[in-house]
């Protein structure tokens, strides 16, 4: 299975699915990352962690851990 | 007569909720907090109206059961039932912004929108079919921009409108198999419900909304019965209930977006785009910020302009506390009422007590002032969101949050504005576990405790100072990893899930009058603590009872038939000094007090009235504690030619004395313990009243003032028991206790933890 986490910085990827539960999955879609989108990962903070994606439109931030949850083609 | 109606301000953040609600209601607002959380609730009366009240809900992406401010929003939109929602929507933005669109749309209250930011879109070569946007969403939309202030008045007017006689249907639905489980679920729960807010409820029981469901008091049957109905719908769609509404939601909102948004410049970057490319590159991010923190740091609490720095804020510190301080309100008001004859002991009161007091806060109030305008000013234009993705990875570590790198940096100069400055950190438990540790940092006015302790029993070695620093991070790096797990802070997911908005020139504004509410909040909250406790402690350290005749010590010291010599002997006898070392003082409150309470310092190897005492008046300032060492230690200045240096440097010797004479020989060790009880107990009443006023809870101030202290006697503690089996004389139980407590904070801090999921607020 491939994940965010796995995509490199300038890739563009498509979301296939959401993996785990709860408050984390629920605001990663509330954002806007949703199954089918494309998800562009624009670059890595500094120290590495966490990772800028660009989402319909606006920019997002979200860990590495989390990013892991999200499943990509 | 018309019942006032009362309108709510939602939109999402970043989305110029603030500029608008600013614009809309001019000085007409009141800032408080909602109840029992620190979320800040602003309502204020409308310019076009002033019999409509505007409430302005927190900046939230959706109405889910998870983040305190949709939590807070959606209790506030269901219970208190506004007669109209303003939803602000930048239409820069439009997906992700309708999303909450269509929530609101659902709570069966009027909505109106205020399409912001239309003049970027258009600048940008793009359509919006607002008309069409309209009729599809079903309800008014009125451009506007928040900025210029164009249209604001007549979408308030539009609210107005639909507030007295407007009604929203939901114009979206969702897919068959939803649909018919929501059927279901309306019939079989919420039909005795007001028909308008059937669905929303519905659709928050197909989610397995809990807080929803709690509210709702649903009988098991009910529950199984609805369970069918999701779990027939889930299997359908092949996805769990909460993920096919929020995928739907979106879905609807794509393809409605297809007629109505044409997008003409795609792939150009925006000068946002290129600002953000060298502000947060992987090389130069660091050094960038690195700067600004400084600059913050160097303009609001560096070196004075007249020391040739280029703080603006130390050099009107300086001169309030000198100058109106100082001069004008102490001595100035001394000599006024001495002038008219007023009683001596109501001058004390009066100049001493209340207007020193006043002065001390007043002292803070430029340097808070210069602080929170670049606070606001970071906030603002975008960068405060840049801090905390540069800084997260290194903070999360200790149940931080990447922002609270500030509070820290601020609480260096002084720990009332870094405890303020935790107001940009939106997680709320991110924030209060900044508040309880951000005044660990040794602050401005603990520097002389350090060089007075250092040069009394060190001999002035720099490493007493360092080592003060390192024991301020290491506090807060530790307290961090262990209160993460304690239930208090176990309760509330916690997810790093952040926008970065667009950079954009500052709303100057929103940036003062964000400055001028966080400085006035200062004020008032910070200056009834102070003044109060100021008025406590000059009355404990004036009025004593001497020789059975209560009265103000210096006074009754003059009287040779009250202080006989038989009862000076008693005095010397009772505090353990000389008799011609005998002081006024020795007769007050405060030593009467402070002799039994120093037993709690006797297992840390300070057990002695003095160091007590200077303890207990650390407490109006860190300053205090030098400055009571240079009374108790009768620092002789009777020819009124030199004052007592900062650090005490003329009674070293004496102090050094004393700690070894009261600690067994060990008065390095009594010292130092000393120290990082007084660096790591309760910060002085004006950062106490800070931590009030921003933990908005009483149970939270005392929650963290008791965990300061007793971090700050078991780590003293440990650091003499310990100290001891080396420096010889050790005590077998306290050193059995020291181990143990050690090994339960050595527990505390490697024992496993889980992330929570849900929130624990109601």
């Amino acid at each position: 299975m491939r994940t965010l986490r796995d995509a490199k910085v300038g890739e563009t990827v498509k979301v296939v699915k959401l993996h785990g539960e709860g408050a984390v999955k629920r605001r990663i879609m509330d954002m806007g990352i949703t199954k089918g989108v494309e998800v562009f990962v624009r670059k890595l903070a500094p120290l590495g962690d966490p990772v800028e994606v660009n989402v319909r439109n606006y920019e997002l931030s979200l860990r590495k851990a989390d990013a892991e949850m999200i499943e990509v083609e | 007569m018309d019942k006032q109606l009362r309108i709510a301000l939602a939109g999402n953040p970043n989305s110029g909720k603030t500029t608008l609600f600013n614009k809309l209601t001019g000085s007409n607002q009141f800032v408080g907090n909602w109840p029992g959380v620190t979320v800040e609730k602003k309502e204020g009366r409308l310019i076009v109206d002033k019999e409509v009240i505007l409430t302005d809900l927190p900046g939230i992406y959706s109405l889910s059961p998870y983040t305190l401010e949709e939590v807070v929003a959606r209790n506030y939109l269901i219970e208190e039932k506004p007669d109209a929602i303003l939803n602000i929507v930048d239409a820069t933005n439009l997906e992700r912004n309708l999303y909450l669109t269509t929530q609101l749309t659902e709570l069966g209250i009027p909505v109106v929108i205020a399409l912001n930011m239309m003049d970027l879109v258009k600048k940008a070569g793009d359509i919006v079919n607002v008309k069409e946007l309209s009729r599809q969403l079903g309800c008014k939309i009125v451009e506007i921009s928040a900025l210029k202030g164009d249209g604001v008045n007549d979408a308030a007017k539009a609210a107005i409108e639909a507030a007295k006689n407007g009604r929203t249907i939901p114009q979206h639905s969702f897919s068959g198999p939803v649909e018919h489980a929501l059927a279901h679920i309306e019939e079989v729960t919420v039909h005795n419900l007001p028909e308008e807010r059937q669905r929303w409820y519905a659709i928050k029981l197909f989610e397995r909304d809990e807080k929803v469901v709690e509210s709702l008091k649903l009988s098991d049957d009910v529950k199984a019965h609805i369970e069918r109905d999701i779990q027939a719908a889930e299997k359908e769609l092949d996805d769990d209930a909460e993920s096919i509404i929020t995928n739907e939601r979106y879905i609807y909102i794509g393809n409605m977006l297809k007629g109505i948004y044409k997008k003409k410049g795609k792939g150009q970057l925006s000068a946002s785009d290129k600002i953000d490319r060298i502000v947060t590159n992987r090389i130069l991010a660091l050094p960038i910020f690195v700067l600004v923190m400084w600059l913050v740091y160097a303009l609001s609490m560096g070196t004075s302009i007249s020391d040739g720095g280029i703080s603006i804020g130390t050099f009107l510190t300086d001169w309030t506390n000198d100058v109106l301080g100082g001069a004008w309100l102490t001595d100035g008001s001394r000599a006024i009422l001495e002038g008219w004859n007023v009683a001596p002991w109501l001058v004390g009161l009066i100049s001493d007590g209340i207007l020193a007091g006043v002065g001390a806060v007043l002292g803070f109030v430029p340097q808070m002032l210069v602080l929170f305008l670049m606070l606001c000013l970071l906030e603002d234009c975008g960068y405060m969101a840049r801090i905390a993705f540069i800084m997260d990875r290194i903070f999360r570590r200790f149940g931080l949050s990447g922002k609270s790198f500030i509070p820290m940096l601020v609480g260096t100069g002084c720990g009332v504005p870094g405890v303020m400055a935790t107001r940009t950190i939106e997680n709320e438990r991110d924030r209060r576990m900044t508040i309880m540790t951000t005044t660990f940092i040794p602050c401005g006015a603990k520097m002389p405790i350090i060089g007075l302790i250092a040069g009394a029993l060190f001999g002035g070695s720099t490493w007493v100072a360092t080592s003060a620093y390192f024991i301020g991070v290491a506090a807060i790096v530790l307290s961090g990893i262990m209160l993460k797990k304690t239930r208090a802070f176990a309760g509330d997911p916690a997810p790093f899930v952040m926008e970065l908005p667009a950079y954009h020139l500052p709303a100057w504004g929103n940036v003062l009058r964000g400055t001028w509410e966080r400085g006035w909040s200062f004020i008032k909250r910070a200056g009834t603590v102070i003044v109060v406790s100021s008025i406590v402690i000059w009355f404990l350290t004036s009025f004593g009872s001497v020789n059975g005749r209560f009265g103000m010590v210096d006074d009754l010291y003059e009287d040779d038939s009250v202080v006989t010599e038989e009862y000076v002997a008693v005095v010397a006898d009772r505090m353990g000094i000389p008799e011609d070392e005998v002081e006024p003082m020795d007769d007050s409150l405060l030593a009467r007090i402070a002799q039994p309470v120093s037993v709690v310092f006797k297992p840390l190897g300070f057990g002695d009235w003095k160091p007590t005492a200077a303890t207990v008046t650390g407490l109006v300032a860190k300053e205090e504690v030098v400055a009571n060492f240079g009374i108790m230690y009768a620092y002789d200045d009777n020819d009124g030619e030199e004052e007592l240096e900062e650090n005490g440097d003329q009674i070293w010797d004496r102090v050094a004395e004393d700690f070894n004479a009261f600690s067994g020989g060990h008065g390095k060790l009594a010292a130092f313990a000393f120290m990082i009880f007084n660096l790591l107990c309760a910060p002085c009443f004006a950062a106490i009243g800070a931590i009030k006023r921003e933990m908005n809870s009483a149970k939270w101030t005392w929650f963290a003032i008791g965990y300061q202290c007793g971090f700050a006697w078991v780590t003293a503690f440990i650091v003499w028991q310990l100290g001891r089996v080396f420096a010889g004389g050790m005590n077998v139980v306290g050193l059995v206790i020291a181990l143990v407590m050690l090994a339960a904070l050595l527990w505390q801090l490697f024992k496993p933890y889980k992330e929570a999921q849900k929130l624990t607020v109601k």
